[in-house]
């Protein structure tokens, strides 16, 4: 089988006979969102305007969630050593690890997007288009994501300063993607938000593996 | 490369190799940087006194914005070397990463804690300078906001460094944080700048600069140079103290120290 799918299967497989770690972020993306109206006020035309950035937000900190686990249980049985060992380039291996990160973690934010997004009085085509930057947004979270987590495997305090260096890195992802939303509300025209976010991710699709992979390296040596 | 006997008289070029990689070694580094700093130090002092002098006594006061806008003999420069520092911070970790120098990686280790603090003197004086002129601390202006993240991004490079025990692997991931910080500036500061431009909340446009008098021009570059030379400086001695650090155990360390 082809080493990408190969990883990507095993690691759904894992994810899904453990799932309440995948749940977990997905049940802290629904929590934060369901906040924000409690702690501001149910009035919604304000909802309306913030709805955006709260839900990418809550995007960004429930995929951070995810982050530490990516590589830290590999690491500690020894399989991570094996994937560096093994005769299939390491960078595919991460691109698969990535991708099957981004199934478990990004997709179910996708999907569940739309139904968060009607507690905050977005209509019909306002929540396509936050769908639709969320799908092309996520992966880059994921990607972008990894180089931390690499960068940070087995090191003291990781989780926090995966935090401290992640998020200064998904400021573009959310401005475009918050951005697209807010622009429909706005009744301009969302193409070059979402272009840019895409340009975005096939540069994070090339680059970020590869960085991923020398940070696992320096990481393993 | 060792070979300094029978050589030193081979072509010019070839021998410049050799005199450079020299000092990628700690040991020959150490003493260098320790008889550039004072030069550093001294070239700092006098265009920080010919800047201040030229900025307070010389340059006038400004039409509309009076004696305050002096502020930005400071601010001015302090911006400028912070992204500047961050650029040669990633041109060490780079190098360090390629050609595996020890003293390239400890160079970007010094550099950072300078950086964050122009990173953080530039934000500091830019409020001192909006409240009178703009009546506010803080607007979310795009060169305000891209600064704040780049003083994110040395924090997170400097917590990096600090979590990791081994020094060769805070160098390496190190570097790696620094160059994927290069890759991303430019697309951060120019989301944030069309971030701003779309959402139009303030009506300040700094891009509008007021055409400037000779002599203020001076007084930011001669400030700038003197920012500079310091930064040299303080990397320098700061260089020389991890040198000392990480090569404690080496016997010209205790030598040197003697």
């Amino acid at each position: 089988m082809n080493p990408l799918l190969a990883t990507v299967r095993r690691d759904v497989l894992l994810a899904l006979r453990r799932k309440s770690e995948v749940l977990t972020a997905v049940f802290f993306f629904v929590i934060v969102t369901s906040l924000f109206p409690l702690g501001i006020g149910p009035e919604p035309v304000l909802l309306k305007k913030i709805a955006p950035g709260i839900l990418w937000v809550a995007a960004l900190l429930a995929t951070l969630l995810g982050l530490p686990r990516l590589f830290a249980a590999d690491h500690l049985d020894g399989t991570l050593e094996q994937m560096a060992l093994s005769p299939s380039p390491l960078g595919l291996l991460v691109a698969g690890k990535i991708l099957a990160h981004w199934l478990l973690c990004g997709l179910p934010l996708v999907l569940l997007a739309p139904v968060l997004g009607l507690q905050f009085d977005l209509d019909a085509s306002a929540l396509g288009i936050l769908t639709l930057a969320l799908l092309l947004g996520t992966p880059l979270l994921s990607l972008i994501g990894a180089i931390g987590a690499a960068l940070t495997l087995g090191v003291r305090g990781g989780g926090v300063l995966l935090a401290l260096l992640v998020l200064p890195l998904y400021i573009p992802a959310l401005i475009f993607g918050a951005g697209a939303v807010e622009a429909h509300i706005a009744g301009l025209d969302v193409g070059g938000h979402l272009s840019l976010l895409a340009a975005m991710l096939v540069l994070a699709a090339f680059f970020a593996p590869w960085a991923t992979t020398a940070a696992l390296r320096v990481a393993l040596e | 490369m060792g070979n300094h006997g029978g050589l030193e008289g081979g072509i010019g070029v070839k021998q410049s190799i050799i005199h450079w990689f020299k000092y990628a070694s700690p040991q020959s580094f150490y003493p260098l940087a320790g008889r550039m700093i004072p030069w550093f130090w001294a070239a700092a002092a006098v265009f920080g006194i010919a800047g201040l002098w030229i900025s307070f006594f010389v340059a006038p006061t400004d039409a509309q914005q009076g004696e305050g806008y002096r502020i930005i003999f400071v601010h001015v420069p302090a911006s400028w070397m912070s992204m500047f520092i961050y650029l040669v911070m990633a041109f060490w970790a780079g190098l360090g990463l390629a050609l595996n120098t020890r003293v390239s990686g400890m160079m970007a280790q010094a550099l950072a804690p300078t950086g964050a603090l122009m990173a953080a003197l530039s934000l500091w004086t830019g409020a001192f300078w909006g409240k009178p002129m703009w009546g506010t601390w803080w607007v979310w202006d795009a060169r305000l906001t891209s600064e704040l993240i780049l003083f994110f991004l040395y924090l997170g490079f400097m917590a990096l460094q600090a979590a990791i025990d081994d020094p060769r692997r805070a160098d390496k991931a190190g570097a790696i944080l620094a160059l994927v910080g290069v890759v991303n500036i430019p697309i951060i500061y120019f989301s944030v700048k069309w971030w701003n431009t779309l959402h139009q909340g303030s009506t300040i446009n700094l891009n509008k600069a007021p055409s400037m008098a000779q002599t203020m021009l001076w007084g930011m570059l001669l400030m700038a140079l003197g920012f500079w030379m310091y930064s040299i400086a303080v990397a320098l001695t700061r260089v020389r103290a991890i040198i000392l650090e990480r090569e404690r155990h080496t016997e010209w360390v205790k030598h040197a120290l003697e």
